[in-house]
């Protein structure tokens, strides 16, 4: 069972050698032409904060395109609603202490007003989160049934919450605010989600960070190794040692390179725990669990997955339950780390989560995606967008080479894919072809021997007839 | 004698690795009705895709004359230009439309870049006068019964200025009265003149209809009947379908013990999901045994896969009613997952649309129906997985370079052997086989008997449905017989002729078996 090959494992991570390719070239060309150093920890770390909620959102949307292609298009919305909802329990303001604030009549200027003697108090973060995945389920579960039990078509039912929360949103801010937005967020609730680990001046190594980024990395070595040794064990078919040791060694090397730059900056991002959850959670779920295998099936074939004993409306409204939840992390990542809930918060975010993960390969028919293909393409994105700006391209010329990208990634995908289908047919036409010519060989050989048997029976009758 | 209009002379057509047609003559006199018929796969719908264009001039052998000219066509609008249209099985009406816009669907009336309505519903009424429909040409599509969808398609072919109409099964999805109207309309159609070939596999309307009978099998064209001068009954024309000889392409079962009734349906009727008052299954009652391999043969549209797909948890049809019983005890399955608990299995056949995932490997397609036995309800043991899918892959000799192969990849016959293997790995005591070697090669299909022979030696109940007969004869130890929804026959295999299935299917009492017995006329 000898059917490793490297050209196969090339082939496979293509995306991930371009984006090793146009870091390496953005580093490059950002040093030469205004000499930004993009390896600098302050660079790395904002690089990984400002792309936190497309990794987040990825998640989601990758288990809502494996169900078929579905997208959702009111993530964005959503992230600014439920960050306005946030905002607004969280944060004194006008609407808060219109509804709950104690008023009285009072005479002021000679006038009769209606006076504020006790302004609302904001609830206490717990209650604010509380709230906040309540209205994350109770979205989620509506868009859920609307989609799966309704037959709504996906796109159709998210692009009304894509148009309605983005305008609830921006009212709840209106009311709330004269300036049209709620900032000053309690640090009980930001450093849930912003700030960095056992932080320490900027410049100073930061020992803790350094530590688990050793810790993380030798697990991931052990794990590797593990599996690896299980599978002997077993006496399954496993990858050749070397190979396992260079795929270590480079995820080390990833590793220990955020380490550093993490270390250097102070510390471990808050976020980056809330990314790495994420993404392992949801990892193990897409390859691992058997819901996670429902959801390709689903997109890959939904008739055969309902014959299979699969309930795939369950599947769907899952999806949609799920990407709603995902949405308010990412809300409350991102609110935190800008520190204010905005009307225009979350504007097009709907649209790199989708980005993300078709440049990451996830199929866009659905059935087919990994995370890990997901976080390629959402941070060869990012490291695009930030690498332009650092070398200086104008913003309007980032989005047409997005769209560039974008394009090219699903071309690559399609023609990779035919082309594939293509030699593994030929093989299998050439497995036939020898098989056909082994049959006729062995039929030669059959008649071969018979005409010599024939032969020597001849000669035998002869004799015989000789004698006689 | 009346003039020749169509002559098709050895027309050969080769798909990768089976001859369809071989050598076939087809001869059409102007103003006749030419009726074709064979079974399933003989090679009749190819023959009309030839003649009308589909398989463009050059993909085949031999000479296409029409009207005394040899005719290149490249593709349908060059057949139609001659006036050859052809009416397909599936009707392709869009149903939003009226009918008036769907008659002169790309042969719109007016001038160039613009629709003249008035022409168009003008010249749609006088058409369906034509054909004897008095619903307005204005009435959408999806207003109207199949029965007059059916009127609209040949008033549409007529607007074509069809000289030459091929009906392809024109009456599968019509009701009694509504076949033999259209049948009454194609023979007023020919006393004005029209030429028309029919394909169908109801012999008794054949024989109404039909001048001319030409008899197709295997590809091959086997006979002519005039019905002015021979003898064109059921039983006639059944002997021309099916005189194949059976060769010894099945394996023996040897030592098969059979047991106990495994399971049993009784009273079973199922409604068609959109023509709600349409029975596709009709009071039917089957059972099989543990051990046993139980044929249902039935032409195309019997009902057969319905009667499957509604035991199999109710996946299709509305209105079940009748019972079902396990091992003896009845049971009630709402969702295929059920059904899969209770012990059933369904392999379907159309491996493609709904039985396999087509961008999936073999290893995930073969535990698909089964997660659980590699998996502890949340986790699955990816080595155990791999272990499972490489077992049946070397069970059912499946041929992949690995496990990991994507079954899309893969050949008919291959693919069937995953299907196979996931439905095995389910482990159920009764198997559904619906169509299990359509579509792959000799080869693959002797291992797939193979495969269901050592199913029923491990005990469990093979259901196999079939519309090849030999294969139907050959695998099976007791045979239903199934057409328009009902039971029509059931017999052992070992009395089984393809003579007398074949009778009970066209209602000739059972009792004239044998190729050359005296059939009761009908």
């Amino acid at each position: 069972m000898n059917n490793f090959s490297m050209k196969d494992v090339l082939k496979k991570n293509v995306m991930t050698i371009a984006l090793f390719g146009i870091y390496v070239l953005f580093v490059i060309l950002a040093f030469v032409i205004k000499g930004t150093n993009m390896l600098d920890p302050s660079v790395v770390t904002s690089l990984i904060e400002q792309n936190a909620y497309v990794f987040i959102l990825g998640a989601g949307m990758l288990m809502c395109m494996l169900t078929g292609g579905n997208i959702d298009l009111s993530v964005g919305s959503f992230v600014c609603f439920a960050g306005a909802v946030v905002g607004l329990f969280s944060v004194e303001n006008d609407l808060l202490n219109k509804w709950f604030g104690v008023w009285e009549q009072q005479l002021v200027d000679g006038e009769m007003q209606t006076v504020l003697v006790k302004a609302a108090d904001p609830l206490s973060t717990p209650v604010v989160l509380l709230i906040a995945i309540g209205i994350g389920l109770l979205y989620g579960a509506v868009l859920g049934f609307l989609i799966a039990y309704v037959r709504i078509p996906p796109w159709i039912a998210t692009l009304a919450g894509y148009l309605a929360f983005r305008g609830l949103g921006t009212q709840v801010l209106t009311k709330a605010s004269t300036t049209n937005a709620i900032s000053n967020f309690p640090s009980s609730l930001s450093s849930i989600f912003t700030g960095k680990l056992f932080e320490t001046p900027w410049g100073q190594l930061n020992i803790p960070c350094l530590c688990l980024g050793i810790l993380g990395a030798a697990a991931v070595v052990f794990i590797n190794l593990n599996t690896r040794r299980n599978k002997i064990k077993k006496g399954y078919h496993a990858d050749p040692l070397w190979f396992v040791i260079l795929k270590s060694a480079l995820i080390v090397a990833v590793i220990m390179f955020l380490t550093v730059e993490f270390a250097l900056d102070g510390g471990i991002p808050v976020v980056v725990l809330w990314i790495l959850a994420v993404l392992i959670i949801y990892g193990i779920i897409t390859e691992k669990t058997t819901i996670g295998r429902h959801f390709m099936t689903v997109g890959g074939n939904a008739e055969a997955s309902r014959l299979s004993g699969i309930n795939n409306k369950l599947i769907m409204f899952v999806a949609y339950l799920n990407m709603a939840m995902l949405t308010v992390i990412a809300a409350l990542v991102v609110t935190a780390r800008t520190g204010a809930a905005n009307s225009f918060a979350g504007q097009e975010f709907e649209l790199d989560a989708i980005a993300a993960c078709i440049v990451g390969g996830v199929s866009a028919y659905g059935g087919a995606g990994t995370i890990v293909g997901m976080v390629v393409g959402a941070t060869l994105i990012g490291v695009m967008n930030q690498g332009m700006s650092l070398v200086g391209v104008d913003q309007d010329w980032i989005k047409i080479a997005k769209g560039l990208v974008l394009l090219a990634a699903v071309v690559f995908e399609i023609s990779s894919k035919a082309s594939r289908e293509k030699a593994s047919k030929m093989a299998m036409k050439k497995d036939k072809v020898a098989e056909a010519e082994e049959q006729l060989k062995e039929a030669e050989e059959a008649l071969k021997e018979a005409e010599t048997e024939a032969q020597e029976a001849f000669e035998k009758a002869k004799e015989a007839t000789d004698a006689q | 004698m009346a003039k020749v209009l169509l002559e098709m002379n050895s027309i050969t057509k080769t798909f990768p690795g089976v001859k369809a047609l071989d050598n076939v003559n087809l001869k059409v006199e102007e103003g006749e009705i030419h009726a074709l018929v064979g079974e399933n796969g003989a090679g009749k719908s190819t023959l009309m895709n030839v003649l009308s264009g589909i398989y463009p001039y050059g993909s085949y052998e031999g000479d296409i004359i029409y009207d005394g000219e040899v005719c290149n066509f490249h593709n349908i609008k060059d057949s139609e230009k001659k006036g050859i249209v052809i009416i397909h099985q599936e009707l392709a009406l869009i149903p939003y439309m009226t009918i008036g816009e769907n008659m002169f669907l790309g042969n719109e009336q007016g001038s160039k870049w613009c629709i003249d309505w008035n022409k168009t519903y003008a010249e749609a009424d006088k058409y369906l006068e034509m054909v004897g429909l008095s619903d307005s040409s204005k009435t959408l599509i999806k207003d109207i019964g199949t029965g007059k969808q059916q009127l609209v398609e040949i008033a549409k072919a007529l607007a074509k200025h069809a000289k030459l109409l091929i009906l392809d099964e024109p009456t599968s999805s019509l009701n009694e009265t509504d076949s033999r109207a259209l049948l009454d309309l194609m023979k007023k159609l020919k006393s004005e003149g029209m030429t028309m070939i029919i394909i169908s596999h109801k012999l008794n309307e054949v024989s109404y209809v039909a001048d001319k009978i030409t008899v197709i099998r295997d590809g091959s064209t086997i006979e002519t009947l005039d019905a002015t001068t021979d003898d064109i009954s059921e039983t006639r024309i059944i002997k021309g379908m099916v005189g194949r000889e059976i060769t010894d392409r099945f394996p023996k079962r040897h030592d098969v013990e059979i047991g106990d009734v495994m399971m049993e349906v009784k009273n079973w009727t199922v409604y068609h999901p959109e023509f709600s008052e349409r029975k596709v299954c009709d009071d039917v009652s089957i059972n099989v045994k543990a051990g046993e391999v139980v044929g249902i043969y039935g032409l195309m549209g019997a009902g057969r896969t319905e009667l499957a797909m509604s035991i199999f948890g109710r996946s299709y049809g509305i209105g079940i009613s009748g019972t079902l019983l396990l091992k003896g005890r009845p049971v009630t399955l709402k969702s295929p997952k059920q059904a899969i608990e209770a012990g059933l299995a369904y392999v379907t056949e159309d491996r493609k649309g709904n039985g396999l995932v087509l961008s999936n490997s073999i290893l995930r397609n073969t535990t698909l129906a089964n997660l659980k036995g590699v998996s502890n309800g949340t986790f699955i043991d990816n080595d155990k997985e791999y272990a499972v899918a490489q077992e049946y892959v070397e069970k059912l000799r499946t041929k992949t370079p690995s496990v990991e192969q994507l079954v899309g990849n893969l050949s008919g016959g291959n693919q069937q052997k995953v299907l196979l293997a996931k439905w095995m790995f389910a482990n159920p005591d009764v198997l559904i086989l619906d169509e299990p070697t359509r579509g792959i090669d000799v080869g693959a299909k002797y291992e797939i008997y193979c495969i269901i022979n050592d199913l029923a030696k491990a005990g469990k109940s093979v259901i196999m449905i079939s519309s090849e007969l030999p294969e139907v004869i050959g695998m099976s130890d007791r045979i239903y017989i199934m057409n328009q929804a009902k039971i029509v026959g059931e017999m052992k295999a070992s009395e089984a002729t393809q003579e007398n299935i074949m009778a009970c299917i066209v209602g000739v009492e059972g009792d004239t078996t044998g190729a050359d017995g005296e059939g009761s006329e009908a």
